[in-house]
C-alpha cells in the first residue's frame, strides 16, 4: 500500500537542503539508535546453515543480530528459509553449522536458559482442541518452568480479548481466536523474545489490525518481536528493521525507514486547475507524464538524489502558467522494493 | 530439573484420561468382567485346579497383566503420537525441558493410569473369585515395573508410528499374541515340551509368571528370572528411548 504524505511533509522533503534530512525517522527510533548499540543483542546468529537430509539447503551461512526491544520483520517468499531459521532458534530443527545465542546463551549447550526466554507462535493453528483456553495457557506456563500465576494468565487473556472465552474449549473457537490462544500460550511464561511465524496468514483485515496492535503493545512492554511474513504491508506497518531472506540467504538487513528511503522512489502528482492538451515544450527535461484527461501531471524522483528537482519544476510550471489545485507525493511501497530485490537475486 | 514442566505434562495427560473415562476405565473393566464370566464362571468349573488354585482365581493375575500391557502401550503411544499428529508437539520440543523430563512425564502418566486400572480390575476380580495375595510387595512391584516398561514401549511406538495404522500395528500383531501365548490363561507347563521351550522366548511369560507368583506363590519360571527379565526389558526400552532423543528420530529434522 502506498504511503501518502501530507502537503507539508511533501514540501519539506522537496527541499534538498532542508535541515531535517530524514523526516521519516521518528524521535523514538532515533532515541533507540542511541541506546541500543551499546547493549548485547538479544539474539545473535553466526554462520548458520541448514541442509536437510534430502540435500535441500534451507539456510546458507546466515549472520544476524537482533536488537533488544525492536520489531524485526523477516520477509521472504515461500520456501525462502524463514520458518527453518525460527525453528532452529527455538530448538525444533538441528542446525548443520553455526551458532545461535539468545541473550548470550547458546541454544544447544545452554538450551534451558535460552529457551525459557523465547516464546514461539507457530504458523499452523496447532491447538489441543479438547482443552479449555485457560488450561492450555496455564499448561504452557508450567511447561516453560514457571510457577503458576493465575493473575498473570488473566492479564494475558484480557490483553488478547480472550478472557470471556477462558472456559471455552479451543475447538469451539474461530480461527482468529485460535491464533490469539497461540499467542497467549507463547506469552504465558513471560518471554523476552517472541517469534511470530506468519501471525496474520489467513486472518481477516480487522483481526490483522488487532494483531498488529497486540504486537505493538508487546514491544512497548519491552518484548523483542521477530515476525515472518510475506505480507509486505505488515512489515511496512510494524517493523523497525527488515531482513529479506531469499533462497536461504539474507539478502539485506536494514532499518525500515532507511530501506524505504534508500530504495524508495517518490512520485509527485500535481492536480491541475485547467486540463492540458500537451506538455509545454519548456518542461521536456523533467520526464513528466500527463494523464489522459490532461488533469494530472506525474513527476518521478529519487529521494537519494542530490537534487530532487522539485523546486525548479514548480518554478518552471508557474513560469509556463500552469496552475495546480492540489499536489500529492507517493512513496514506492516496500512490496515494490522487495520484488525488485528478490528479482535481482535470481 | 524443570519440575513445573513435568507436572504440567503429567497433569495434562491425566486430565486427558479424565475426559475419556469411558474409554480408559469403564471399557477395560467391562471387558475383563466378560473374561471372568466366560472363562471363570462358564468354563472355569470344568477345568481342573492348577497347583491347588481354582481356574477362576488362576486367571486373575494373567487378566490384570493382559490389561496392564495393552493399556500401558495404548496410553503412552497415543499420548505422544497425538501431539505429533496434530502438531502441538512443537511446544514441548521448544520448551526448556530435557528428554528425560519429557519421558518421565509422559511415561509416568501412562504408567499411573495403567496401575490405577490394574488395581480397579483387581478389585473387580475380587467380586467374582476368592483372591489371596501372598506377596503384596512383589505384586505391587511387578505392577509398577510392568506398567512403566510397557509405557516406555508404548512411547517408543508412539514416536515410531507415522500413521494411525502403525500405532495399532504393534499392539495388534505383536503384543496381543504374545500376551495370549504368554500364559495369561494357562500355565505353560500345560503345553507340549516344544511349545513350552518356544514360550520361554516370550517376555510376557516372565511377567505373568512372576505376577502370579506374587498372588499364589506358584510360578512357571523362577521368580528371580522373572524379575531379571522384566528389568532387562525395561533397560532395553530405556536404551531405545535415549537413542531416539540423541538422534532426534522422528522428532527433529
Amino acid at each position: 500500500m502506498p504511503t501518502i504524505h501530507g502537503h507539508d511533509a511533501a514540501v519539506a522533503e522537496a527541499e534538498p537542503d532542508a535541515a531535517s534530512g530524514k523526516p521519516e525517522k521518528t524521535v523514538e527510533t532515533a532515541r533507540a539508535d542511541a541506546i541500543l548499540p551499546r547493549m548485547q543483542p538479544i539474539l545473535s546468529i553466526t554462520n548458520l546453515s541448514k541442509t536437510y537430509a534430502s540435500g535441500f539447503e534451507a539456510l546458507k551461512g546466515i549472520d544476524l543480530e537482533i536488537r533488544r526491544g525492536e520489531i524485526f520483520a523477516l520477509l521472504g517468499p515461500n520456501g525462502a528459509g524463514k520458518t527453518t531459521l525460527i525453528s532452529i532458534v527455538c530448538g525444533l530443527v538441528t542446525p548443520s553449522t553455526g551458532t545461535v545465542r539468545v541473550d548470550g546463551h547458546d541454544i544447544i549447550a545452554d538450551y534451558r536458559a535460552a529457551r525459557s526466554i523465547i516464546g514461539l507462535v507457530p504458523q499452523e493453528l496447532t491447538t489441543d482442541s479438547f482443552e479449555t483456553v485457560w488450561a492450555t495457557v496455564s499448561f504452557s506456563r508450567g511447561l516453560f518452568g514457571k510457577p503458576a500465576n493465575p493473575a498473570y494468565i488473566e492479564k494475558v487473556l484480557k490483553d488478547l480479548s480472550l478472557w470471556d472465552k477462558r472456559n471455552a474449549k479451543i475447538m469451539t473457537l474461530s480461527g482468529g481466536m485460535k491464533r490469539r490462544v497461540l499467542i497467549a500460550k507463547a506469552l504465558a511464561h513471560e518471554p523476552r523474545l517472541l517469534f511470530l511465524d506468519e501471525p496474520t496468514a489467513g486472518v481477516d483485515v480487522e483481526l490483522r489490525r488487532d494483531m498488529w496492535n497486540v504486537v505493538r503493545t508487546l514491544r512497548d512492554t519491552g518484548v523483542t518481536v521477530i515476525l515472518t511474513t510475506h505480507y509486505i504491508e505488515e512489515a511496512e506497518e510494524m517493523a523497525d528493521r527488515i531482513g529479506v531472506i531469499n533462497r536461504g540467504e539474507l539478502v539485506l538487513v536494514e532499518e525500515k525507514d532507511e530501506l524505504m528511503r534508500k530504495l524508495g522512489r517518490k512520485e509527485l502528482t500535481l492536480h491541475l486547475q485547467v486540463p492540458l492538451e500537451a506538455l509545454p515544450p519548456g518542461l521536456d527535461g523533467y520526464a513528466l507524464q500527463l494523464s489522459e484527461d490532461g488533469t494530472e501531471l506525474t513527476y518521478v524522483y529519487d529521494t537519494q538524489g542530490e537534487r530532487t528537482g522539485i523546486t525548479t519544476l514548480l518554478q518552471d510550471l508557474s513560469g509556463a502558467g500552469i496552475r495546480f489545485r492540489d499536489l500529492q507525493t507517493r512513496q514506492s511501497s516496500l512490496e515494490e522494493i522487495f520484488v525488485s530485490l528478490v528479482r535481482n537475486a535470481r | 530439573m524443570n519440575l513445573h514442566a513435568i507436572s504440567a505434562i503429567y497433569r495434562f495427560e491425566m486430565a486427558r484420561a479424565g475426559r475419556t473415562l469411558l474409554q480408559s476405565i469403564v471399557s477395560p473393566v467391562i471387558s475383563t468382567s466378560l473374561y471372568f464370566v466366560v472363562f471363570g464362571a462358564a468354563i472355569g468349573p470344568r477345568m481342573a485346579e492348577i497347583d491347588g488354585v481354582s481356574y477362576g482365581a488362576f486367571l486373575v493375575p494373567g487378566l490384570i497383566m493382559l490389561t496392564l500391557l495393552t493399556h500401558s502401550i495404548s496410553n503412552a503411544s497415543f499420548g505422544i503420537y497425538f501431539p505429533r499428529f496434530v502438531g502441538t508437539i512443537y511446544e514441548v520440543l521448544s520448551a526448556p525441558v530435557s528428554p528425560m523430563e519429557i519421558v518421565v512425564s509422559y511415561v509416568g502418566a501412562a504408567a499411573t493410569k495403567s496401575i490405577i486400572l490394574g488395581l480397579i480390575i483387581l478389585a473387580t476380580a475380587a467380586l467374582f473369585v476368592p483372591l489371596r495375595v501372598e506377596h503384596p510387595f512383589w505384586m505391587l512391584a511387578f505392577l509398577v515395573l510392568t506398567a512403566v516398561t510397557f509405557s516406555l514401549l508404548g512411547f517408543v511406538i508412539g514416536i515410531w508410528a507415522d500413521n494411525f495404522e502403525k500405532l495399532q500395528l504393534v499392539p495388534l500383531l505383536i503384543v496381543t499374541p504374545l500376551t495370549f501365548l504368554g500364559g495369561s490363561f494357562y500355565s505353560i507347563d500345560m503345553l507340549p515340551p516344544f511349545w513350552r521351550a518356544v514360550s520361554l522366548f516370550n517376555p510376557v511369560v516372565y511377567l505373568v509368571s512372576g505376577f502370579r507368583w506374587s498372588f499364589y506363590g506358584i510360578s512357571d519360571v523362577n521368580i528371580a528370572v522373572s524379575v531379571a527379565m522384566t528389568l532387562a526389558f525395561l533397560v532395553l526400552c530405556l536404551a531405545v528411548v535415549s537413542w531416539i532423543f540423541r538422534t532426534g528420530y522422528r522428532l527433529k529434522t
